[in-house]
């Protein structure tokens, strides 16, 4: 046969594809538990974090279920609904109206005896998404510690805000301002916000990234208003 | 053949290909040697592929057939790193999937691999892809351990430095200075081989 004919040429490129892509998908299937087990001790490490708790990662599975006590999801009303907060997808319900969003709450139980509540919150920092958990203590608007995360910031520069430095600043600041709900505020160092929440300085060199996080902060907390009223008693 | 792409033919630093994934994930020596490990491994077996279909091949279509084995190949192998690697795939993120783009895949493919037998082919795209790797890690070295005072993520340099006011060099971590220090590679590499100065 003429191995430069048309002919040739189209059948040759489809078994090649054929033989390609069944590969791919053999490949995707046989690896895919065992990503998903990867993400999601992933993410269960990040929610650890956020309480301050850095387990080796062979503990973080059995520290998570140790840790983690209850995990519901609420609505913006602050009512409880049903699903498993695990599975819910902060970064598509971040791009819902806010009335409309699933809002899972991790509840922990430290060894101290204390309760903290974990919220996951989603946003977009300069290259790509950012995301992270803040854990407040049972009173619903002090931050007991934050956990970022990001895709692809820029390294030595918006990169900084997964750095202890950037999120242990939020330690001990208050959600609530007597009965008005202010997320913190990220602004430049040395500034104010133009309210009386509290704020934490931002990363230097990393405005668009820290300007992101206060952004997060406020798009993914504001829901949690009526939950965490209920909290404050 | 196994041997040249070392130092006197290295793709790097004497035929300049893959540039780009020096600059992206040398700012810490980790990814940087598990770049180099999954760019050894798609380029020795894309390699033995395409020599073992070089007779079949059209040469009008040869391009698009060493486009969907690499592509094919990386995909798998960031399939493997997501499973068995996790906190490393997440780092190189995307620039395992710019092996694709990576010249060195296709210079080799195209310059050995359609003329010569799956052997040979084998020896010369693990031989690239060590001399690729050498130059990501002596960058990734550099890099973490001026800009970060690290290694492989351990703290090398000690506080005492830092007490006395030593700070790590920031800019060491921002891509401009991979290119200086790739530079860097290439003088010395030229000073030590008289025959690759141009005249």
């Amino acid at each position: 046969m003429n191995k430069q004919g048309n002919t040739y040429t189209i059948i040759y490129i489809v078994v090649l594809v054929l033989v390609v892509g069944a590969a791919l998908a053999a490949t995707s299937i046989s690896l895919r538990p065992r990503q998903q087990a990867n993400a999601d001790a992933d993410k269960m490490r990040q929610i650890l974090a956020s309480v301050l708790i850095t387990p080796a990662p062979a503990e973080v599975i059995p520290t998570f279920e140790a840790t983690v006590s209850r995990r519901f999801i609420v609505d913006a009303e602050g009512a409880e609904v049903a699903g498993d907060a695990f599975a819910v997808n902060v970064a598509e319900q971040s791009k819902l109206p806010s009335a409309e969003r699933l809002l899972p709450v991790y509840e922990c139980r430290l060894a101290d005896g204390s309760v903290k509540y974990v919220l996951p919150v989603y946003g977009a920092g300069l290259w790509g998404p950012i995301w992270g958990y803040v854990a407040l203590d049972a009173d619903g608007s002090t931050i007991y510690g934050a956990y970022f995360a990001h895709q692809g910031e820029t390294p030595g520069l918006g990169a900084e805000i997964e750095k202890p430095a950037f999120s242990s600043q939020f330690e001990g600041k208050q959600l609530f301002k007597g009965a008005h709900f202010l997320p913190v505020a990220v602004v430049k160092a040395g500034r104010k916000p133009a309210g009386d929440e509290d704020y934490v300085d931002g990363v230097s060199g990393g405005t668009i990234t820290s300007k992101g996080v206060g952004a997060m902060l406020s798009d993914c907390l504001a829901p949690y208003e009526a939950y965490l009223s209920t909290l404050r008693k | 053949m196994f041997f040249n792409p070392f130092s006197k033919d290295n793709p790097v630093v004497v035929q300049i290909l893959g540039i780009c994934s020096v600059l992206a994930v040398t700012a810490k020596l980790e990814p940087a040697i598990v770049m180099g490990l999954s760019v050894i491994a798609v380029l020795a077996f894309s390699n033995v592929i395409i020599s073992l279909l070089r007779n079949t091949i059209p040469t009008n279509i040869r391009i698009i057939v060493q486009l969907v084995v690499v592509a094919g190949l990386v995909v798998i192998v960031s399939q493997l790193l997501q499973a068995y690697a996790y906190d490393v795939s997440k780092q190189l993120s995307v620039f395992i999937g710019l092996i694709i783009t990576n010249c060195i895949l296709m210079g080799r493919l195209e310059a050995f691999a359609m003329g010569n037998r799956p052997w040979p082919s084998f020896l010369d795209g693990v031989g690239n892809g060590i001399g690729y790797t050498i130059i990501l890690v002596v960058v990734g070295f550099f890099r973490e351990l001026l800009g970060s005072g690290t290694l492989l993520g351990y703290q090398v340099v000690p506080q005492c430095l830092y007490d006395a006011g030593y700070v790590n060099n920031g800019l060491m971590i921002l891509p401009p200075m991979a290119l200086v220090v790739v530079a860097c590679i290439i003088w010395v590499q030229r000073s030590a081989n008289k025959d690759l100065q141009e005249k």
